[in-house]
């Protein structure tokens, strides 16, 4: 097991590094900069703002900046020119301010907003990362919960009329776009019958709706696993054996049928959370959710660079943390699987 | 294996303790009590930094926590005394001697006085700084120099250069290189509003390497505006409190206003008709038709225009016949009647109507639409294209991508099509690329827009100089030049709009632009809403607002025309809530025991 963490952890740094490398070149490469507008600026003030942002160095200097570990800032510490000459190493200013030699991502800095002027990336993500996280595991609740009953319900009586309108729902649930669910739900939970409150966080009230949209599609997705999968299960010889001990059907399904039942979902909830916490933008402009995903495409479309490559450094760890997570849930669900062999 | 029963046991447990700590995480801070007033700005603003800012979302913020030299007053815009309390203009109206209120306060207590706002304009010139609206403050002797002779990454000349001078601690004098009409106009503007140096100057000696964001947090900014910041968070909302030693504290109504960055239209409208949010600026398209017959949404004009730019560099359009034959065909009516629907006027010239004392010049027409088109085949013929003539090459209409504007462009195209027999394709880019494009000169005819930074025709009809930042077209022409120059020069109110009109003239004569239609204001407010009004730069002012009791709300009702004021269900405390200085409230007990309670705070 601890062999597997090692290796996984080497693979991240690769994957981490040639993710980075190939959004900061891309992104540099799209027409059009941060500070953009309707209104072009005159060619001074434009360069002034270059220059505060560095963006009139080289790119190969700009994204050995950002990556880090060194800070190369001319009036920083490494590879400053001072007026005693050239000197590699420091910590002071000319002015006599104190210095940092490191920044950048691999000393934890993921640098200033370009849009946001008065947050750093790392203010924006420690405050909306925990509410997307928070959304995430709420609609992965409502999505377990409503699929996997759905689905043993399915696989119980397959061909049944109960089999058939769930199928047919799970179908409609994969189908139907959540922007269409969720302004029904709207319509019907706010306006008709003023239950929940329409938009916003704050309190659990506000994260109803959007949990329950943001999961259904997913729940739809487990519902069918879970059919298929206990299908499967329930025709196998040791179910035949637990019934012919006597056991009672329920003990049977959920004792030992769901556990091998399960085992298609479990694999499928990595690629699910990943979905839940990207694709969380419709839902969080909807519920006005000021989460994550919504960072994911506004920084690109506002050329926020920074800001894109840090929603993009953090959403590839946390797929990758929770692929790896997931993995190792399968071996404690099925002793038959063994991570050292991979 | 040992591993694994650990795990087996403890995974859930380590899941479920993260959930309830995301939670707790969450929700920490965000409980806050309802603002007496809410209003949606649209999106999440750049920042609070006044010199750094430009966008209308971003001047709302700003002025809710700064006062500049001057307010605007809420209806008509006019100067009112802000920070100045009287100024006096030279003869030659090239000297403005602003004379500073002695009782202003900055919310940590220092006093507001000149050294702040020369200090202020000095860092808002400095091309460190990189502020983006400089450029306004180049009608000041020497700025411009100040701003762009850069030496080292430091400007060249010193500020004593600069125009702006401090006569003793309550005096500040402007020297102008020309005459500048809307001078006044741009001391209320938001980028012009002072920062207090004594709390920058701390930040930076406490946090030399992050004081340039340490000073804008909520627990450090320091304002003389209104209100200061209580909390914020990033596209969810900005939570103001009233600040209690802005120096007209008394006229300020509501103790907390909430500044929302909700971005999508319906959620915005949804937030409002369930009274969560009490004024958006935009509601969505499909809904204006409803809209229009309600008491809370009354469009007016509002100071921007609606264009197309052609690339006059590119064969055929570099052809002034074909360029009026294109503009002579474009369905306007069908356009405000069927696509845009808010009340949006046809466009026939550059600079929108609502300048006072401004006529401009119309492009040359033929009577009705039908005579538009028949001169426009005439024109398009003579050019050489049409029926006996060569075939007019295909051309683009570029626009960013918006349903809207693809809608108007497929109108047009159609137009075109159908009236001169010219193929006109669609293409759409992503906002930043097609600014791109347009910069490039890299299209045929592209969408463009102008929304007035000022109500002076200046602000629309600098564009098209000879190689301007903002021309995009390549059109250059030396007489238009000529006679921008001699405005500019001109100290003549009226003269000066005559040379601006001729300008206009030769504009629409060679029509390097296509105008469409003119904007109107969208702002949809509760009724209940008082000191605000619709205005022609939809700007609005925090001092100014209230809510009004139901008296008063049957009052303003009364007034109302027969016509499109079907009454709503309205937001707000049906007992009002009026500031302190107000008579009427005294009658309510819950805004004077809140006032008792600041004040014993404050001791």
């Amino acid at each position: 097991m601890l062999r597997f963490l090692f290796r996984r952890l080497i693979w991240l740094a690769i994957t981490l590094l040639v993710v980075m490398s190939v959004s900061f070149f891309l992104m540099k490469n799209v027409p059009g900069g941060p500070f953009d507008g309707e209104r072009k600026l005159d060619a001074q003030i434009e360069a002034n703002i270059q220059k505060k942002y560095h963006l009139d160095w080289p790119l190969w200097r700009q994204f050995a900046h950002y990556v880090g570990p060194f800070n190369l800032d001319e009036e920083r510490a490494l590879l400053a020119s001072g007026d005693d000459g050239f000197t590699l190493w420091r910590s002071e200013l000319d002015s006599g301010e104190p210095t940092t030699v490191f920044g950048g991502v691999l000393a934890g800095d993921f640098g200033p907003s370009f849009r946001y002027k008065d947050f750093t990336v790392n203010d924006i993500l420690a405050q909306s990362l925990p509410i997307s996280m928070l959304l995430g595991v709420l609609s992965m609740m409502f999505a377990i919960a409503l699929g996997v009953s759905a689905g043993i319900a399915s696989a119980l009586r397959p061909g049944s009329g109960i089999d058939l309108s769930l199928r047919l729902a799970a179908t409609a649930g994969i189908a139907l776009p959540n922007f269409v669910i969720a302004s029904f739900l709207v319509i019907v939970l706010v306006f008709m019958l003023p239950l929940l409150p329409v938009a916003g966080w704050g309190t659990i009230r506000h994260m109803l709706l959007p949990g329950f949209c943001l999961g259904l599609v997913f729940a739809a997705y487990i519902a069918r696993l879970t059919r298929t999968g206990m299908l499967e299960t329930l025709s196998a010889d040791f179910i035949r054996t637990a019934h012919a001990k006597g056991l009672s059907s329920r003990t049977v399904v959920m004792r030992h049928a769901l556990k091998g039942g399960l085992l298609p979902v479990v694999s499928y909830l990595g690629p699910a959370t990943a979905g839940i916490l990207t694709g969380s933008l419709v839902i969080e402009r909807i519920f006005f959710i000021p989460g994550t995903g919504s960072h994911f495409i506004n920084a690109a479309t506002n050329r926020d660079y920074t800001l894109a490559m840090g929603v993009t450094i953090l959403f590839t760890v946390l797929v990758y943390v929770l692929n790896t997570v997931v993995d190792m849930a399968y071996t404690l669900l099925d002793p038959r699987i063994d991570l050292e062999d991979e | 294996m040992a591993l694994q029963r650990v795990l087996r046991q403890f995974l859930p447990v380590l899941l479920l303790g993260a959930v309830l700590g995301a939670a707790v995480y969450t929700t920490r801070g965000a409980r806050l009590e309802p603002a007496d007033f809410v209003f949606n700005n649209g999106t999440e603003v750049q920042t609070l930094d006044p010199a750094t800012v430009t966008g209308v979302p971003e001047g709302r913020a700003i002025r809710m926590v700064y006062e500049g030299l001057l307010v605007s007053h809420p209806e008509t815009l006019e100067p009112l005394p802000g920070m100045a309390e009287r100024w006096e203009v030279s003869e030659d109206r090239l000297t403005y001697t602003f004379r500073l209120r002695q009782n202003a306060l900055w919310s940590n207590g220092d006093t507001v006085d000149a050294d702040d706002f020369l200090w202020s304009f000095e860092r808002f010139l400095d091309p460190r700084t990189a502020a983006e609206y400089a450029y306004m403050l180049w009608y000041v002797t020497g700025a411009k120099a100040f701003t762009t002779e850069v030496e080292d990454g430091r400007p060249r000349n010193s500020f004593d250069t600069v125009g702006i001078e401090r006569l003793d601690r309550w005096t500040l004098r402007f020297q102008l290189e020309a005459p500048c009409p809307f001078f006044l106009e741009l001391m209320a503007f938001y980028p012009m509003f002072p920062v207090c140096r004594r709390a920058i100057e701390d930040m930076k000696a406490r946090f030399p390497d992050t004081w340039e964001k340490e000073w804008l947090r909520p627990e450090n900014i320091v304002c003389n505006g209104p209100y200061t910041v209580k909390f914020r968070r990033v596209n969810d909302r900005i939570r103001f409190e009233k600040n209690p030693r802005y120096w007209d504290a008394d006229s300020v109504a509501f103790e907390t206003v909430d500044m929302l960055a909700a971005e999508s239209y319906t959620t915005s409208l949804n937030l409002y008709l369930t009274g969560e949010c009490h004024w958006i600026d935009v509601p969505p398209a499909n809904v204006i038709q409803e809209l229009r017959s309600r008491e809370d949404f009354n469009p007016i004009p509002y100071l921007g225009t609606y264009f197309y730019r052609v690339n006059v560099t590119r064969a055929p359009m570099d052809d002034k016949r074909v360029r009026r034959a294109l503009a002579l065909t474009i369905p306007r009516a069908d356009i405000v009647e069927t696509i845009t629907k808010a009340g949006q006027v046809p466009a026939h010239t550059l600079v929108p109507p609502g300048i006072a004392g401004y006529g401009g010049t119309s492009m040359p027409r033929n009577g009705t639409f039908e005579e538009d088109l028949a001169e426009a085949r005439r024109l398009i013929e003579e050019a050489g294209y049409g029926p006996g003539g060569k075939e007019f090459p295909p051309i683009e209409i570029h626009y960013n991508t918006s349903d809207a504007h693809r809608d108007i462009a497929e109108v047009i195209a159609d137009g075109w099509a159908k009236h001169l027999g010219i193929r006109a394709k669609l293409s759409n880019q992503e906002w930043k690329v097609y600014l791109d494009t347009q910069s490039n000169l890299g299209y045929d005819v592209s969408r463009s827009a102008w929304i007035g930074d000022y109500a002076d025709p200046n602000t629309f009809i600098d564009l098209f100089v000879t190689g301007g930042d903002n021309n995009k077209t390549g059109w250059g022409d030396p007489r238009y030049d000529a006679l921008v120059n001699a405005a500019n020069l001109e100290a003549d109110p009226a003269k000066r709009f005559q040379l601006m009109s001729e300008a206009e003239a030769v504009l629409m004569e060679e029509l390097p632009i296509l105008p469409i239609y003119y904007y109107v204001t969208q702002t949809t407010y509760s009724p209940r809403l008082g000191g605000y009004f619709p205005n022609v730069k939809d700007e609005h002012f925090p001092k100014f607002w209230y809510w009004m009791n139901d008296e008063e709300l049957a009052a303003k009702r009364a007034k109302y025309p027969a016509e499109n004021f079907e009454e709503v269900k309205t937001s707000g405390p049906p007992k009002g809530l009026y500031p302190p200085a107000d008579p009427r409230s005294r009658t309510d007990s819950k805004a004077g025991e809140r006032k008792v309670a600041r004040t014993t705070e404050d001791d």
